[in-house]
């Protein structure tokens, strides 16, 4: 019998057709749009004179420009106001299932998707926003798209997408005191590089990932296109079960015992070839942080910066560039360095189990003076659980500031935004220059290295502080 | 959209060799918000063109005359990062038509075929070449030939082919976009969504 790894289980039931010498014409299950991403597509459709397909496949929210205060109120920038309401005219004219702005179920594209259980495993998930590897963590197919694509889902429920190449990458073993899933996502970045999956859609395995929470799983999988890689998925289980069950969208009943049957059918069979495996120790894994401006230049937070030996050329220039954005120099520690701010939500680490964590460690501290703290829920659910649990007049407490859900400080397409030259530890997933406002210097970490760096006002490994 | 039909360019290029330039850098956040295609070429690179206050960064490549044309000459790992396709509209609007790189981020170069800016995967050898002749005479012209698949510098002869599948070869040829392709075989598409 032929052994097939889990992506192509799920790939190949997908497939139309093959166009000969060219991609495949794939079916998509659940489509997720938002108000940046979508408004020319729908453009586009009423220039065609065609409409919404499936209208139920598609799931809508407001979350990359929102502003995170005074949600009930009008958005006061004109630009954003129009893209919501853009969003909300489209829904409304096509029938599709909208989460706006103040209901119960708004927030983060990649954060309400599972919390609906609207995301699950075996399905094709696209949306035009790269972070869309995140429902992954279910043992689906998801990843993002660009607005032409959008477009021929909206239209055709297919998109034209060639097969990626399979990757698996393991972690063994356990992980140590103060290492989270934030950290071996960036640990494994690190040592691969931003562009080392490129080509690949990646399955996460091995013991370390399976004892992960689906909070924890959801963390790496939205960062598989950090290391350039279509998307990544782990296999479902016990766990991804436990999660779904009860959910707003998840099968009910018969539904439910038939749906759990066949997804216990999906997993890597033993023997399945992938064009590449890596193989992790989790007991290598200490806490890391990003020091340049692109994921892949991370160490763990005792280190040093890397030294430009063995590099020339435009290599060695990038490299000096990006230190120079940063403020930093080669061979040099970060361990001690001041930081301004630190933000903790985005659909990287906005999930309720991370603002436990963090609320967990600050209890009873006060944030030092230097710092401006910011916790975004990454929906109202998280927000409402947050309240519910008495985290958040723990957080406040400490000194950190709670805002309303929504991308918030991770792109800077909002009001929320680092000053020029000033460094942020940020749980988001991007260190790009500007990504958290023109001239922002950000250090990507977990929550928990976040929550040492509110406390202490300077970059600091947790394991240290608590 | 239909787009302009891609077969054989000729034109100065602009060198970019810096690595690993996501699209956060060939369009930051927060100029993507308007709900239509146009303009988006003026914020092209916006923090590299422009400093806080709006002045022109002389030492940016685009701000300097001595470069110009419809090819970009990119660094590895170009366009890596957000899936935003407003990156290819500004670099379309701007008035590019082919990325040449050694190596392109996989979803950026998806959006470029979609909208028919061509990217063009060389070696690492060939894009040295290219950044030192360009380096050496700006004015240089590169051949992009999309039926033959071939980069080439007219004034040595020095050429690379490049692999691009055929059907998207023949959309860019054609100004097709998958849309048509999807829509013509909307029936199949019926019977495997009944099927599910």
């Amino acid at each position: 019998m032929e052994k097939n790894t889990l992506f192509d289980k799920i790939w190949d039931t997908h497939v139309v057709k093959s166009v000969p010498a060219g991609p495949d014409v794939f079916f998509i299950d659940k489509h997720f749009i938002h108000e940046v991403t979508s408004p020319v597509a729908f453009l586009n459709l009423e220039k065609r004179g065609i409409g919404v397909k499936y209208p139920h496949r598609t799931i809508a929210t407001p979350d990359h420009n929102v502003p995170t205060v005074d949600q009930d109120q009008t958005i006061k920038d004109k630009l954003s106001r129009m893209q919501v309401e853009k969003l909300r005219e489209n829904c409304a004219k096509y029938d599709i299932e909208l989460h706006d702005l103040g209901s119960a179920h708004h927030g983060i594209v990649h954060v309400i998707g599972p919390e609906l259980g609207v995301t699950q495993p075996g399905m094709t998930i696209v949306c035009g926003d790269s972070h869309t590897s995140t429902h992954g963590a279910f043992g689906a197919i998801a990843f993002g798209i660009g607005t032409s694509e959008v477009e021929m889902v909206l239209a055709t429920q297919c998109i034209m997408q060639s097969k990626a190449k399979k990757m698996r990458i393991s972690v063994e073993g356990t992980l140590g005191k103060g290492v989270t899933s934030k950290d071996i996502i960036l640990y494994i970045i690190s040592k691969i590089s931003a562009a080392g999956a490129t080509g690949y859609f990646v399955e996460y395995a091995g013991s370390a990932i399976q004892s992960l929470s689906m909070e924890a799983r959801m963390t790496i999988c939205n960062m598989s296109i950090e290391m350039g890689a279509r998307g990544g998925l782990i296999a479902p289980d016990e766990t991804t079960f436990a999660y779904l069950q009860g959910k707003q969208y998840a099968p009910k009943g018969a539904d439910w015992e038939k749906a759990v049957a066949y997804w216990k059918t999906l997993k890597t069979d033993d023997g399945a070839i992938f064009d590449k495996e890596l193989v992790f120790e989790a007991a290598d894994i200490e806490p890391m942080i990003t020091y340049g401006t692109n994921p892949g230049m991370g160490i763990k937070v005792s280190g040093n910066i890397p030294t430009t030996q063995g590099m020339e050329g435009s290599n060695k220039n990038s490299y000096l560039k990006s230190l120079d954005y940063m403020g930093f120099a080669p061979g040099e520690a970060v361990k001690g360095k001041l930081v301004d701010y630190v933000f903790v939500g985005s659909c990287t680490n906005g999930r309720i189990e991370d603002i436990r964590a963090v609320a967990q460690f600050v209890k009873g501290h006060q944030k030092a003076e230097n710092i401006t703290a910011w916790i975004v829920p990454g929906s109202r659910e998280v927000e409402k659980m947050a309240h519910e649990e008495g985290l958040v007049k723990i957080l406040e407490d400490a000194g950190f500031e709670l805002r309303q859900p929504g991308c918030s400080a991770c792109l800077a397409m909002n009001d929320d935004k680092i000053p020029a030259g000033k460094y942020a530890v940020s749980t988001s997933n991007r260190n790009f220059e500007g990504r958290q406002g023109p001239g922002a210097r950000t250090m990507l970490a977990s929550p928990l290295t976040v929550a040492a760096v509110a406390i202490t006002g300077r970059i600091t490994d947790p394991r240290e502080v608590f | 959209m239909a787009y302009d039909k891609f077969t054989i360019l000729k034109s100065k290029a602009v060198p970019l060799p810096t690595e690993n330039v996501d699209t956060d850098q060939i369009i930051p956040a927060r100029f993507l918000k308007a709900t239509e295609r146009e303009g988006f070429g003026d914020n092209l690179f916006r923090d590299w063109r422009y400093d806080v206050e709006g002045n022109l960064k002389k030492d940016f490549v685009l701000n300097d005359p001595t470069y110009s044309g419809k090819i970009l000459v990119a660094g590895k790992n170009f366009g890596s990062g957000s899936s935003r396709e407003h990156a290819v509209w500004a670099l379309y609007d701007y008035g590019f038509r082919c990325v040449v790189s050694s190596f392109f981020a996989d979803i950026f170069k998806n959006n470029c075929l979609n909208i028919g800016v061509l990217p063009v995967t060389i070696s690492a050898e060939f894009a040295d070449t290219l950044f030192a002749a360009i380096a050496a005479d700006p004015t240089t012209t590169v051949e992009i030939n999309l039926p033959q698949q071939t980069i080439t510098l007219l004034a040595t002869g020095a050429s690379e082919s490049f692999d691009i599948n055929e059907y998207k070869k023949d959309n860019m040829q054609h100004g097709f976009d998958d849309i048509d392709y999807l829509i013509n075989m909307s029936a199949e598409i019926e019977g495997f969504a009944a099927s599910r």
